[in-house]
């Protein structure tokens, strides 16, 4: 019992990231009408954001060090930390909330960058055309920050108070099941997102417009509305919730380049499954497929049905689109 | 990206175009040199991706199907070859009949599920598919694949047809045709020959009432349901044929390197493809080959350059103005070659989506207009 519980926790954090890449391609599908390969890498910049605070906090000079008195040595220390002491510490500490902050405001132009530069001249050409420009900005992107950050993964730590694990179980009377806290707290923040996201479709003018306009784009903009500035900005939040997505992954998994790739097939696969451009369709898909994922990854199933773990996914996928051709909530 | 297609019995130009085609992949060893392409590794790959890209070009070019999932035939192809060498015998004979069947099983099964969608839909099963498939070979398939390792040729393997003819494996084993070894030249040539063939099979099917129905799919499926075809055959036997012309590029690849592992089959060699047969042409005959050699070609320049060399290049100008080119271009070479492709992918798709082969129709257009220039030009 508490393997099964401790498996769905394990599936409801991927799957929240799943949830919020899958939304941000479902919206920009829903809106734009563009198959946005490029998605993945907006989630790996994302990431790459967090890996860039930390370095920029962490920008270090020489000073020597006191604790070894036979020799002079040096070690590196944070000007943080020189100049604020404690606090600076606490800063560098603190290093993935604070590129939250920086991420928005970074995500939202290379979001709005993206579209007005290059997404819009592809409204009226085929999904194939699209699909392939997008897969090559992907490219472009990830060897972009490849050629930056180099290929291999860098790790990037949770703030201390929280990068201890916490006894899940405890609170339902059922000790046993020790969860990170990292790891609960990105569920939380990404149902929040997810919250946040939903309510501003659903309680703003603005929402209520973009949400007219998915439904019937001619009309709204016969009602003399400039819907496709509404839709640019729509590509900017996805852009957005792709990039806090990342951003708050990276302690979990360190970014590496292509990690991007690797999320944005599977998140495909959440959207389909999900329904092409329904909302709801591609939350619900990505947690659902989020806990699927590792609930067979549990070493008893494993036993019976050896590597069922690695394509679960797409076998889920693959019934799905063959029974429910669009797919579990799309609108036919 | 439109597709022009004569229907006719083979005519007299269809085997002029084979004969000069043929003439041009034969005599590469000699004109390669000119360019600095004349070694049978880079020579070999052309032959290959050049028949993966005719394949791949059938089912998107004719139908405008987009699959994303072709590398997992290319793998299956490889590690078909690779266990007729191990099993059966080094003769590529055996080897590449296996491939061909067992691809085209693999073919039929994923074209059977995934052509029951469209669009979008479609691109995101077939990736699904190639993307299991990936993940199987890393993970249950072990035993078949060898993982991570891949999958070798090694001196001891039973290879049963040999020992019965009692042929022995002198050294390490290498693919053979009756006795001649297929390594160097003699590698490129048999790939050669399987391009060619490949090729011809290619233009019959452009050229025939049946490549006429895939281009109906293309411009409009409802409207050829109408005039009372069913266009799922159609679609499928061309899945099929695609996939088994993947199939015999993995073999090849295999043949020419007995070696095969799973990173042939992730989802960037099925984008490679895809964009080998974008850069040609989409629906052109030799686009794709055009294409899939200008990739290989560029790709085996590019990742040479280093530092150096572009400082060598740059040399001409002022010191501080050759800093400045070899920072600015220095990610794009070497290593940085995926970024130059991914920025040559996206001004193609955005400025010339008919490919190399439109460019060429274009500067012929361009003359075509004063008359007495054409001909030099084509």
């Amino acid at each position: 019992m508490e393997a099964i519980l401790l498996q769905i926790l394990n599936g409801l954090d991927k799957g929240g990231a799943y949830a919020l890449i899958a939304l941000g391609l479902s919206l920009v599908f829903g809106t734009l009408g563009v198959v946005n390969f490029a998605h993945g890498a907006l989630f790996m910049l994302g990431a790459f954001v967090a890996v860039s605070v930390q370095e920029l906090l962490t920008i270090s000079m020489r000073v020597k060090d006191p604790s070894i008195t036979f020799f002079d040595a040096y070690k590196e220390v944070p000007y943080l930390e020189v100049w604020w002491g404690d606090i600076g510490r606490a800063i560098i500490d603190y290093s993935v909330p604070i590129s939250i902050v920086a991420a928005i405001p970074v995500m939202l132009l290379i979001g709005l960058a993206m579209e007005r530069g290059l997404i819009r001249y592809f409204y009226k050409r085929d999904h194939a055309d699209q699909i392939l420009v997008t897969f090559g900005l992907a490219i472009v992107l990830q060897e972009i920050v490849k050629s930056f950050y180099g290929a291999n993964p860098i790790p990037v730590a949770a703030p201390e108070a929280v990068a201890t694990s916490v006894d899940v179980g405890a609170v339902f009377g059922m000790p046993g099941i020790v969860y990170p806290w990292w790891r609960l707290i990105y569920l939380l923040f990404s149902v929040v997102v997810i919250g946040l996201v939903f309510a501003f479709l659903q309680f703003t003018t603005f929402g209520m417009v973009v949400r007219a306009g998915m439904h019937d784009r001619e009309m709204v903009s016969l009602l003399g509305i400039n819907i496709e500035r509404r839709f640019t900005i729509v590509f900017g939040i996805a852009a957005v919730v792709a990039g806090l997505a990342g951003t708050m992954y990276t302690p979990i998994l360190s970014p590496d380049y292509h990690m991007g790739m690797d999320f944005l097939v599977l998140s495909f696969v959440v959207v389909v499954v999900g329904g092409m451009g329904s909302l709801p369709g591609a939350v619900a898909a990505g947690f659902l497929l989020g806990i699927l994922q590792s609930f067979f990854s549990m070493n008893e199933i494993k036993s019976i049905l050896p590597g069922i773990d690695q394509i679960i996914i797409y076998l889920v996928a693959v019934i799905i689109l063959l029974v429910r051709p669009r797919g579990l909530m799309g609108k036919d | 990206m439109q597709t022009r297609i004569i229907i006719a019995s083979t005519s007299l130009r269809d085997y002029l175009v084979l004969a000069i085609f043929s003439a041009v992949v034969l005599s590469a060893p000699l004109w390669a040199q000119a360019i600095g392409a004349g070694y049978p590794d880079l020579l070999q790959k052309f032959a290959i991706f050049g028949l993966f890209a005719i394949g791949y070009n059938l089912l998107f070019g004719l139908t405008g199907y987009l699959s994303f999932g072709h590398a997992a035939f290319l793998g299956v192809g490889s590690y078909a070859t690779v266990w007729s060498f191990k099993l059966l015998s080094m003769n590529v004979i055996p080897a590449v009949l296996l491939s061909v069947a067992i691809s085209a099983i693999f073919a039929v099964v994923i074209g059977f599920l995934s052509l029951r969608r469209t669009g979008i839909y479609f691109s995101i099963l077939t990736l699904a598919f190639a993307q299991m498939s990936y993940n199987m070979a890393y993970s249950v398939l072990t035993p078949i694949t060898n993982g991570e390792t891949g999958l070798r040729v090694l001196r001891d393997d039973p290879r049963l047809i040999d020992t019965l003819l009692g042929i022995q494996v002198q050294g390490s084993p290498l693919a053979d045709l009756f006795g001649l070894t297929l390594k160097g030249y003699a590698g490129f040539y048999f790939c050669a020959v399987m391009l060619i063939l490949g090729f011809w099979v290619a233009l019959r099917i452009f050229r025939s009432p049946y490549g006429m129905k895939l281009v109906a799919i293309k411009s409009n499926q409802t409207r050829m349901e109408y005039t009372g075809f069913n266009p799922r055959p159609y679609l499928l036997s061309v899945f099929v044929i695609s996939g088994i012309y993947a199939g015999l590029a993995g073999s090849l690849m295999a043949i020419v390197d007995p070696l095969a592992g799973a990173e042939r089959m992730q989802w960037t060699a099925s984008g490679e493809v895809v964009l080998m047969t974008i850069l040609g042409g989409v629906g052109t005959l030799l686009g794709p080959v055009i294409g899939a050699a200008t990739i290989k070609y560029f790709e085996n320049i590019f990742s040479a350059v280093n530092e150096q060399t572009l400082h060598q290049v740059f040399d001409f100008l002022p010191d501080w103005l050759n800093e400045l080119m070899v920072t600015l271009t220095s990610p794009f070479v070497g290593d940085g070659w995926h970024l130059t492709l991914g920025v040559l992918f996206m001004v193609i798709i955005i400025f010339l989506p008919g490919g190399i082969i439109e460019g060429f129709r274009r500067i012929q257009a361009l003359f075509q207009r004063k008359p007495g220039k054409a001909e030099e030009e084509a």
